[in-house]
């Protein structure tokens, strides 16, 4: 009896935790894009409540529509996000498989450098990034962010991926050479779909950072033909900081799509890390 | 790599080929352009002509005082950024996953995916929100302090030097609890549940299970979300700037490695920006990640007790 009512008491006291700390994680979320359909005086009247009839109001968004180039920055963020991701998927995924699958000279080695860049930050090397930007004449454009970007995913990927290759059935890889497949067959007919889930892991991790990323955009694409969407996002509400439905809408604006992601991806993103594919 | 002379098989090209595309980006914009900068950081430009100056640039860090008070202040702050991070953002992050993982919870994957979200948003949002929701303007944290009856404690924190970088720590802390919570909850489902079942044979249940036998072996995990906080907040920069700008106010009390780097390279107001002590700063940040990195492998990593189940 008194243990039954302990565990129900515990289990209480744990709902109310998490229901406390999940109201504190989605809060402000909710409260901004709940104000950014507000006109201008309900916002600063009454901030905490939901829109009504009488103060909806999209001026925000129709601000943010007129003044900035939106739709542009999210075209670059969109551009630069998949193809990076393309590359780090392809290019990440090849190595993998040369370093799980074959016995070289030199395997360890090429696993241990290529790991290096996951403990130490590409943005240390941004001084050189920038002059080797200038010198090639990549400086304002998408391709330097993409370079810069599938640099920086190669590591983890390489890293989780190959503990997935290790996983595939040898027998699989050696029928598949008895019957006369080359190496770069069994590669992508055989393994890449097998692998398919720990990818999908891989680009999740992948995506977040590059798309929500300030620094490489600030530094080596400010120009307005290549703005990203955060950069973008970042120089509109600098401008218009005082304009609160601007600002509002804009943040809306730019936490929908990656909220959307997220809750397509969730499941697969929790997966992966439970799987122990982050050890 | 395989020379066909020594040993006899025909070179393997595919291994090259798989290999070549990753270690030819990777290289060519991580490896050489980390040791470019690290390169750098040994010559200045003399008459616009680079020369090489040997450890003038770190002389001047340290030994300048425009140059030191500013770096030594950044370095504190950004310890201070690592220690508010450790004190609370893990702890939270492990009490949560450990609630998370006690079995027969209801509404576990509603909580999950609702305490990540912040993780998955930009600085810049994070910056820009909690700049909103703090701003006396509003008056939103003043009226929800005021409903507790706390509204004496309300101070507009991030304009006063004295609480700026705390309460943008803290905002960075509600951002990445997601991370540990993860990681921990991840290593939690791992423990088998024999191990469990056996504890509650002893009596050892609630607080106690969680102390004496899920701790100890969640310790790697631990070290690891450690390592990461470690890395992430001595590299951090998008948040201090979305929300105080470059000039990391007020009066640089939230001045972090981060901006500091970006205020030197590039220059700000009327100071002309400069590459080679732009570089020198950079190879500090490399020194004291590159030494966590090496405290973590070599201290830590090796004396922690794996269980192998």
């Amino acid at each position: 009896m008194t243990a039954a009512r302990a565990s129900l008491g515990r289990t209480a006291a744990a709902h109310a935790i998490l229901i406390a700390y999940t109201l504190i994680a989605l809060f402000p979320v909710l409260l901004i894009v709940i104000n950014s359909f507000k006109s201008r005086n309900a916002i600063f009247r009454e901030p905490l409540m939901p829109p009504t009839a009488e103060t909806f109001d999209l001026v925000g968004y129709t601000t943010v529509w007129g003044q900035g180039n939106f739709i542009g920055y999210f075209g670059n963020s969109l551009t630069v996000t998949v193809a990076s991701l393309f590359f780090v998927l392809l290019f990440g995924a090849m190595a993998a498989f040369a370093l799980s699958e074959y016995r070289f000279r030199g395997n360890t080695m090429m696993g241990l450098y290529l790991a290096l860049g996951i403990m130490i930050p590409i943005r240390l090397g941004t001084v050189a990034i920038l002059q080797l930007m200038v010198a090639s004449g990549l400086v304002n454009t998408l391709t330097a962010l993409i370079l810069v970007y599938t640099a920086q995913g190669l590591p983890l990927s390489i890293f989780i991926l190959s503990e997935f290759m290790k996983q595939v059935s040898d027998d699989l890889k050696n029928a598949g050479r008895i019957d006369g497949l080359s190496e770069y067959r069994i590669f992508f007919r055989l393994v890449l779909p097998l692998v398919r889930p720990a990818m999908a892991t891989v680009a999740v991790f992948t995506m977040i950072p590059i798309w929500n990323d300030l620094w490489f955009p600030l530094i080596l694409a400010p120009s307005e033909q290549t703005k990203t969407v955060t950069l973008g996002a970042q120089i509109f509400i600098g401008q218009f900081v005082t304009n609160w439905n601007a600002v509002l809408a804009a943040l809306s604006l730019a936490i929908v799509p990656v909220l959307v992601l997220y809750l397509i991806f969730s499941r697969q993103l929790i997966r992966g890390i439970t799987s122990g594919a982050v050890k | 790599m395989s020379n066909a002379t020594v040993i006899r098989r025909p070179v393997r090209w595919h291994i090259l080929v798989f290999l070549a595309p990753a270690v030819l980006v990777y290289t060519a914009v991580m490896i050489i352009p980390l040791f470019g900068t690290l390169q750098l950081s040994l010559f200045r430009a003399v008459d616009r002509v680079p020369t090489f100056v040997g450890f003038d640039n770190f002389r001047t860090l340290f030994g300048d005082p425009r140059w030191s008070v500013s770096f030594w202040n950044a370095l504190w702050n950004n310890t201070w950024f690592f220690i508010i991070h450790m004190l609370v953002q893990n702890p939270i992050g492990i009490m949560i996953a450990a609630l998370l993982s006690s079995s027969r919870l209801r509404f576990r994957a509603f909580y999950r995916t609702a305490i990540f979200v912040p993780t998955i948003l930009s600085f810049v949002i994070v910056g820009f929100i909690w700049k909103l929701m703090l701003s006396p303007l509003w008056g939103v944290a003043p009226n929800m302090l005021d409903f507790v009856g706390l509204k004496f404690l309300f101070a507009p924190w991030l304009g006063k030097e004295e609480y700026a970088l705390t309460a943008l720590s803290l905002i960075s802390v509600w951002q990445f609890v997601g991370i540990p919570m993860m990681l921990i909850y991840a290593a939690m489902l791992s423990i088998p549940d024999e191990v469990i079942e056996a504890a509650e044979m002893d009596g050892i249940t609630g607080m106690a299970q969680f102390w004496k036998i899920k701790l100890p072996l969640i310790l790697p995990s631990i070290g690891i979300i450690s390592i990461l906080t470690f890395v992430g907040n001595f590299n951090a920069f998008d948040l201090i700037y979305a929300a105080q700008g470059a000039l990391a106010g007020p009066n640089f009390s939230t001045d972090i490695l981060g901006t500091f780097l970006y205020r030197t390279f590039f220059g700000f107001q009327l100071q002309l920006g400069d590459p080679n002590m732009g570089a020198t700063i950079a190879s500090m940040m490399f020194v004291i990640i590159l030494a966590g990195v090496c405290v973590y492998l070599f201290a830590i990593q090796t004396r922690l007790r794996r269980y192998q189940f």
